[in-house]
């Protein structure tokens, strides 16, 4: 049995005689000397990680101005941060969007051109006070002008993340980047074999005080992130890092389309090698990580699961879903990654980072709960008008006319034989019928591509269909496509109205 | 060789795309179409020598008929090598190698512009 004390370890670093390697050098010595060999070789293993982590932000202390000011607002280039300590700290945080810009210009990318020098404008209100009498504050600086600029990240590096698809009818932009309609592709995020909490999924070595890569520089893991849910291998981690000594090499903003802007974090953990279990874990590869294709088209908390792959699936180009090759990408960048622990290891043979001891280990048996809400979540089926009256596909569009007219409904629903949804026709439809002197039957002038909402959807998922389609109305299926109601932007306003 | 073919209001409801590749024998691979009662472009890939003929029989019937010959770029200092665009480009203009770096084929690119939008670091760039 090999026992290393980190002590040990660092004495090494200290002399040179280290022996570091990557995550991904070590699957292959694993295999040729085992686990105990290997453990015996190898000192410490070194990870890395590039991508999307939209829990992610820097701490901000200006100084005082003259005369002094209790910020209550600031805003930096046009960017809400939040002030609510103190007088002149400010927490800047990455999805946080420009009042102006909107979603070309974010809290991630204040974070950048602070990184990279640039002049940042600051706007700040305040109520006046007695010890803080200033009210209004406007000036220019930079990241040198800062007694503190202190990332503090509450939810990074996850330990794996799900792949999204879109099984939809329609194009969705989300923040794992576009997802085309009937499972068009496939995305994903996550290093795999060079993933950091991958590597010492056990957290044997990992823990609060873990001296780590971060953005270029030397930062900490200060303790387990939000939402760190180990038991379902979605750990995730708090990290500390001064954004002075960061390089925009490793920290980027981004935009995604049709979501908002988030920050690209580089994060590089080292595993100090100080058991053959610990040996043995650093030796995972792309094929033994195994996660969920989720169905971002539903617009819900539990979205529907397509397929399970793994990361070796997902990084070939193509995964299999019922039968299909779907083509994939990967939101973050797998040669960054390489870079980051080819970095750290450098490094560390050069004797420029110790590996620490944990003062604590991550926990291991937390998970992460859904919100407690107060309101029922009310669903399309419990707000829409039952009583809809529908037309066949094959009827005239006297008849529409005349149903129209007679039911006062603006909109019927088509329906085939089978009572399944053909499509939607309007007064509009028939008056467009009518000025084409165009007499035919209603599947002639109906609108084909009809919007619809499901019995079963959120109130609000209907809400913003509606709104995003310019509707104001849509028919009601059930699970067999069959039409059972017809919801209204009309019964909406009358659910806020009751609420308010 | 990449085409576009502008169509403007007042023939836009003709079947002048129809007319010209029966006229000419010319194969036209069209690629994207966007019609509306304003105007209607289409983007067409055409062998080399056959496009005099097809851009001659289409300008005769009013249409307007350009060389897209500037494809999708790359600005390197902003893009991180991620490979999102990878699964939405409908032509597969760009791949990874073995070492994972980002490769284009710019040759194969239509110019639809739907990496734009997936590119997180806003790095791809196409001039129209």
């Amino acid at each position: 049995m090999v026992e290393k004390s980190i002590k040990e370890i660092n004495s090494r670093i200290e002399d040179g005689s280290v022996n570091v390697v990557t995550a991904e050098e070590m699957v292959d010595i694993v295999a040729d000397l085992g686990a105990d060999g290997a453990a015996k070789e190898v000192d410490v293993v070194t990870t890395g990680t590039f991508g999307a982590m939209c829990s992610s932000g820097v701490w901000l202390n200006f100084g005082h101005s003259e005369p002094p000011i209790k910020m209550s607002k600031i805003w930096l280039n046009e960017v809400e941060a939040y002030t609510g300590v103190a007088a002149v700290d400010a927490f800047i945080g990455a999805t946080q969007l420009s009042e102006t810009e909107g979603m070309n210009y974010g809290g991630a990318h204040v974070i950048e051109d602070l990184i990279r020098g640039k002049s940042i404008d600051v706007h700040a209100t305040a109520y006046g006070t007695d010890c803080y009498p200033r009210k209004l504050l406007d000036t220019t600086l930079n990241i040198y002008d800062l007694n503190q600029a202190i990332m503090i990240n509450p939810r990074n590096a996850y330990q794996k993340y799900n792949a999204a698809t879109n099984g939809s009818n329609h194009k969705i932009y989300t923040y794992m980047g576009t997802l085309l309609p009937s499972c068009g592709n496939v995305t994903y995020s996550g290093a795999g074999v060079l993933s950091p909490l991958c590597n010492d999924p056990n957290y044997e070595t990992i823990g609060i005080g873990s001296r780590i890569f971060l953005g270029g520089s030397q930062g900490y893991i200060i303790g387990e992130g939000t939402q760190h849910s180990p038991q379902n291998n979605f750990g995730t981690l708090m990290v500390r890092g001064n954004l002075k000594e960061m390089s925009s090499d490793y920290i980027r903003a981004a935009t995604f389309e049709g979501y908002g802007t988030s920050l690209y974090v580089g994060m590089g953990i080292p595993i100090p090698i100080i058991n053959e279990r610990v040996a043995l874990a650093t030796a995972i590869t792309d094929a033994d990580i195994t996660t969920n294709v989720l169905d971002y088209g539903v617009p819900s908390r539990d979205r529907p699961k397509l397929a399970e792959v793994t990361y070796e699936e997902l990084r070939s180009g193509t995964v299999e879903i019922n039968g299909k090759d779907i083509p994939t990408s990967s939101m973050s960048s797998f040669k960054m990654a390489r870079k980051i622990a080819g970095e750290l290891k450098q490094w560390i043979k050069g004797g420029d980072f110790f590996v620490s001891e944990p003062v604590e280990l991550l926990p291991k048996n937390t998970s992460c709960k859904p919100m407690k809400q107060r309101d029922r979540n009310l669903l399309v089926k419990d707000i829409m008008s039952t009583e809809v009256i529908t037309i066949n596909q094959d009827a005239t569009f006297h008849k529409a006319a005349k149903t129209i007219v007679e039911n006062a409904y603006t909109h019927l629903p088509v329906v085939k034989k089978d009572g399944t949804i053909a499509g939607i026709v309007t007064a509009w439809d028939i008056s467009k019928a009518v000025a084409e002197e165009n007499y035919k039957l209603v599947k002639d002038i109906m609108t084909k591509k009809v919007i619809t909402a499901n019995a079963t959807d959120p109130v609000e998922v209907a809400a913003r269909n509606l709104d995003l389609n310019g509707l104001s109305a849509m028919p009601v299926l059930n699970s067999k496509q069959e039409v059972i109601g017809i919801v209204t932007s009309d019964d909406i306003s009358k659910l806020i109205a009751r609420r308010q | 060789m990449m085409i576009k073919v502008n169509i403007s209001a007042d023939i836009v409801g003709e079947p002048i795309i129809a007319e010209s590749i029966i006229e000419t024998g010319t194969i036209l691979n069209i690629s994207q179409a966007h019609f509306d009662s304003n105007h209607g472009e289409i983007i067409a890939e055409v062998e080399m020598s056959q496009f005099p003929k097809i851009r001659d029989a289409l300008i005769s019937r009013g249409a307007e008929v350009a060389i897209l010959d500037n494809p999708i770029m790359r600005d390197e200092e902003e893009c991180v090598e991620c490979g999102a665009c990878i699964s939405v480009c409908p032509v597969k203009v760009f791949s990874f190698d073995r070492e994972w770096n980002l490769q284009i084929d710019a040759d194969k690119c239509i110019q639809c512009g739907t990496c734009l939008k997936m590119c997180p670091h806003n790095a791809l760039i196409l001039e129209v």
